[in-house]
């Protein structure tokens, strides 16, 4: 009797996670197109007052060098670099569709988390243990930051493509990567999937909205380099490139840690700490891109777009590693229950 | 910078091919097949070396640069740094206002004592916050913070750099081996009971520490209410009783996820599966033959695969190959093929077929254990002998072809399948990991720099001026000069200037 209690209480938490999860969907699409619509206008108007390029020809040749200040600085003396000026470009204008943009935002990522926990508790552990669950934790962490941020620096303007991103992938994680509630393997029954699994989907969060952060600098860098005006309450490329930097760094270290304790759980599971597995190789390659980046950042000639870049090729890898890698690749990493 | 930059991006790409083609070290079949599979292509491969390509040359030549040009860059930059500990803060720049997070006090009059006891309160409230001070003849102080961020940088790529020695020295200390246990029987930490070991370059089978383990009792769980997963094994344990030399006998598990650590090894539980128990008898009823036969899993339902090589006793030597099914489809509902619905012992069955001939164990060669090259035998049970195979069933005796004796199934056991590791860079590794990530923290977010607080006379009056300087990022340089600007001109009861 209990055990058809269970069976039943299970698949009726199973399917309220679901509901949950394809409402967020929903309403993150209502926001995306408020996003979308808000940006259009931004673009348009940022069209309308380019008719006007002088300005920005003198600011195109600062473009990759080092982060241009709005005050003049004096000479750093030698091994020392000046700040880049923190600009709270938060004071512009709040148009009302980003503004609705963000309250469905909201909305969403509450039955987004909801939905998550419901799955955790059906299946009485942690909701990242496939790569349907990894997908709803992840996506959950992406748009988490992206609001923490929001109160420190103004980032409507990549509402479109987080809640995009984030709808993308719920999407293929529902009809693609969706798996029914199963007790997990011996192999995955530790404590360190708790932390190494979690830790690599923070991680891959800060990478998601850092690379993001780093599309836009790239699109600002090359409107002021033909002479256009940026886009409307869109920070420039030198703060894009500064708050990138930052949430990136943040994933790197978050990264190393995934690695790290990977390793640990590897000589558990498997008897050895690193045996160049699918898995292990690409988590490799992308700690490699990304601490190119980090010394790109403090290369003459590699700073702006070049850096920026090497961010956008960083998060790529971690896609391909989450997605391709999982599905196509054979390796000991084989858990995504598909 | 561009050196490390560019032979990262190379190690980066270098890494890909591997990830591509099945590895020598992480998947041995899978380089079989696809030799099989691509007979030209793997030749142009195997050339490159792409199926071993961590540790092909071109890959070791590419990160052996990137830890010389490592080590060319931290030596100079150690030595650097360690001037940098034992040098006082610079002379206050002469101008303040064109540096970072410029601002002022209001101005005040002051006599000189009064402007030295200003510069003597930035002096303590600059330490207090952490700072190096030095000031200068009582009209500035010069203050830098900061210097744990390139010790920890220099950490993070020292520990780099030792992980690398670490694994490239301790390799040749490591040594990893197999054993196949059925339930009930033993293994012994000697060279000569090991089924396989890979020894490094460093390994005496002398420094074997001689315990011996033995397997009681093999546990597996399967999950039974969740229909969705009907079946899946949820747990293994395998019970053991060790012993080792001079100590009493100790009672232990392991488990997947938790090894044994005994005697300078871990032990891992890697595999396991049945053991058919058979018995052969000559035509006399003597028995020949008897023992327990590891069968490898095939499936998620452990329909396994396995060998009973019969070379003496008999009148010719009879080798058989077998397939297991713990649980047995029906056939009226599963069809006439044999298959198994379930991983545990619900319904066992185990058939044969048999083949006479030289089993080529007398030619000295070492001969895999589950396999037999059936090409010179002579198949008399099955297969295209046009007799059926044998069918048996725990408990069950039938005879052998050609009135050659019987073979009886006693019944099915468990075995474990221990891989048995000892190494000594484990820990050494793990040190220096741990050491990467707190150097990566220090050296990423502590923020270096340099703040000045600096006394400006003009028109008989006095006022402060407050700037500074970040060495590498430091996105809250002008918060903590504002914050220093405001502590200060309060101990003085002077205001910002806006």
């Amino acid at each position: 009797m209990t055990i058809v209690h269970e069976a039943v209480t299970q698949a009726t938490l199973v399917t309220d996670s679901l509901v949950a999860i394809y409402s967020a969907m929903f309403v993150y699409a209502l926001a995306f197109i408020f996003f979308t619509y808000d940006l259009a206008k931004r673009m348009s108007a940022a069209k309308q007052v380019s008719a006007v390029p002088a300005v920005a020809e003198v600011s195109s040749k600062r473009v990759g060098q080092i982060a241009v200040l709005d005050r003049p600085t004096a000479p750093a003396p030698p091994g020392f670099e000046v700040a880049a000026q923190s600009n709270r470009s938060g004071a512009a204008k709040r148009s009302f569709s980003a503004r609705l943009g963000m309250i469905f935002t909201v909305m969403a990522w509450l039955l987004h988390v909801g939905g998550t926990v419901l799955r955790g508790v059906a299946a009485g552990r942690v909701p990242w243990a496939n790569m349907f669950e990894f997908t709803l934790t992840a996506t959950a962490i992406i748009i988490g930051v992206f609001l923490v941020m929001q109160f420190w620096q103004d980032l409507q303007f990549l509402g479109a493509y987080v809640t995009g991103f984030v709808l993308v992938f719920l999407g293929v994680a529902t009809t693609n990567f969706y798996v029914d509630v199963v007790p997990l393997p011996p192999a995955l029954q530790s404590y360190w999937l708790v932390i190494h699994v979690f830790v690599a989907s923070l991680g891959t969060g800060f990478y998601g909205l850092g690379a993001a952060l780093s599309i836009v600098q790239l699109v600002q860098a090359r409107r002021a380099s033909r002479g256009l005006n940026a886009i409307g309450a869109v920070p420039t490329a030198e703060r894009l490139e500064a708050l990138a930097y930052r949430l990136i760094v943040v994933g790197f270290v978050f990264w190393t840690f995934t690695l790290i304790a990977g390793s640990i759980w590897a000589e558990h599971a498997w008897g050895r700490y690193w045996g160049w597995d699918t898995k292990e190789v690409w988590t490799f390659i992308v700690w490699v891109i990304f601490a190119g980046y980090i010394h790109a950042r403090a290369t003459r000639g590699w700073r702006g777009s070049r850096s920026a870049t090497l961010a956008i090729i960083g998060f790529s890898a971690v896609l391909f590693n989450f997605t391709i890698v999982n599905v196509y690749f054979h390796g000991l990493h084989s858990y995504s229950g598909l | 910078m561009r050196t490390a930059l560019f032979l990262l991006l190379l190690v980066a790409f270098a890494a890909v091919p591997g990830s591509l083609v099945p590895q020598q070290t992480s998947d041995p079949n899978g380089v079989i097949q696809y030799k099989a599979e691509n007979p030209g292509w793997s030749k142009v491969l195997d050339f490159l070396g792409v199926f071993n390509t961590y540790s092909s040359v071109w890959f070791s030549a590419i990160y052996i640069l990137l830890f010389i040009s490592l080590i060319g860059c931290i030596i100079p930059r150690t030595l650097h740094h360690i001037n940098a500990l034992r040098t006082p803060p610079p002379k206050t720049p002469v101008r303040l206002d064109r540096l970072p997070g410029f601002l002022r006090s209001t101005d005040a009059v002051a006599s000189d004592e009064e402007v030295a006891a200003g510069i003597v309160a930035a002096r303590t409230l600059l330490r207090g916050s952490g700072y190096r001070v030095r000031t200068f003849d009582g009209e500035s102080a010069s203050a830098e913070r900061g210097y744990l961020r390139e010790t920890g940088n220099l950490i993070f790529h020292i520990a780099l750099v030792g992980i690398l020695i670490s694994v490239g020295l301790g390799g040749g200390f490591i040594w990893t081996g197999q054993k196949v246990v059925p339930v009930g029987q033993s293994f012994a930490n000697t060279l000569s009971d090991y089924d396989s070991i890979s020894p490094g370059r460093w390994f005496s089978p002398d420094s074997l520490d001689p315990y011996k383990l033995t397997v009681t009792k093999f546990d597996v769980k399967y999950e039974r209410a969740n229909l969705n997963a009907y079946g899946d094994i949820t747990d293994y344990t395998a019970y053991v009783r060790t012993s080792e030399p001079g100590k009493p006998t100790i009672n232990e598990t392991i488990k997947v996820n938790s090894p044994l650590d005994i005697g300078g090894t871990n032990v891992y539980l890697l595999s396991n599966g049945y053991a058919p128990v058979v018995t052969v008898r000559n035509p006399a009823g003597k028995v020949v033959y008897t023992q327990p036969i590891p069968f490898l899993p095939q499936d998620n339902n452990y329909t396994s695969e396995g060998v009973i090589k019969v070379p003496d006793g008999l009148s010719k030597q009879v080798g058989m190959v077998g397939f297991f099914y713990p649980t047995q489809c029906d056939t009226k509902t599963c069809g006439l093929a044999p298959v198994s619905v379930d991983p545990s012992l619900t319904n066992p069955v185990l058939t044969l077929q048999v083949y006479t001939g030289d089993l080529g164990l007398n030619s000295g060669k070492p001969v895999n254990a589950y396999a037999l090259d059936t090409d010179n035998l002579k198949v008399i049970a099955g297969q295209k002998s046009g007799k059926p195979g044998l069918t048996l069933r725990p408990g069950q005796t039938v005879k052998l072809p050609d009135g050659l004796g019987t073979i009886e199934l006693n019944k099915v056991i468990r075995y474990v399948g221990l891989d048995i590791h000892h190494d000594p860079t484990q820990l050494w590794v793990l040190t220096f990991a741990v050491l990467v990530f707190l150097g990566l923290i220090t050296g990423l977010f502590i923020p270096r720099r340099r703040v000045w607080i600096k006394a400006v006379r003009r028109a008989g009056k006095v006022h402060y001026e407050y700037a500074g300087l970040a060495r590498g990022e430091d996105p809250r340089l002008d918060d903590a000069v504002a914050e220093i600007a405001r502590k200060h001109s309060q101990l003085l009861g002077l205001n910002m200037k806006p």
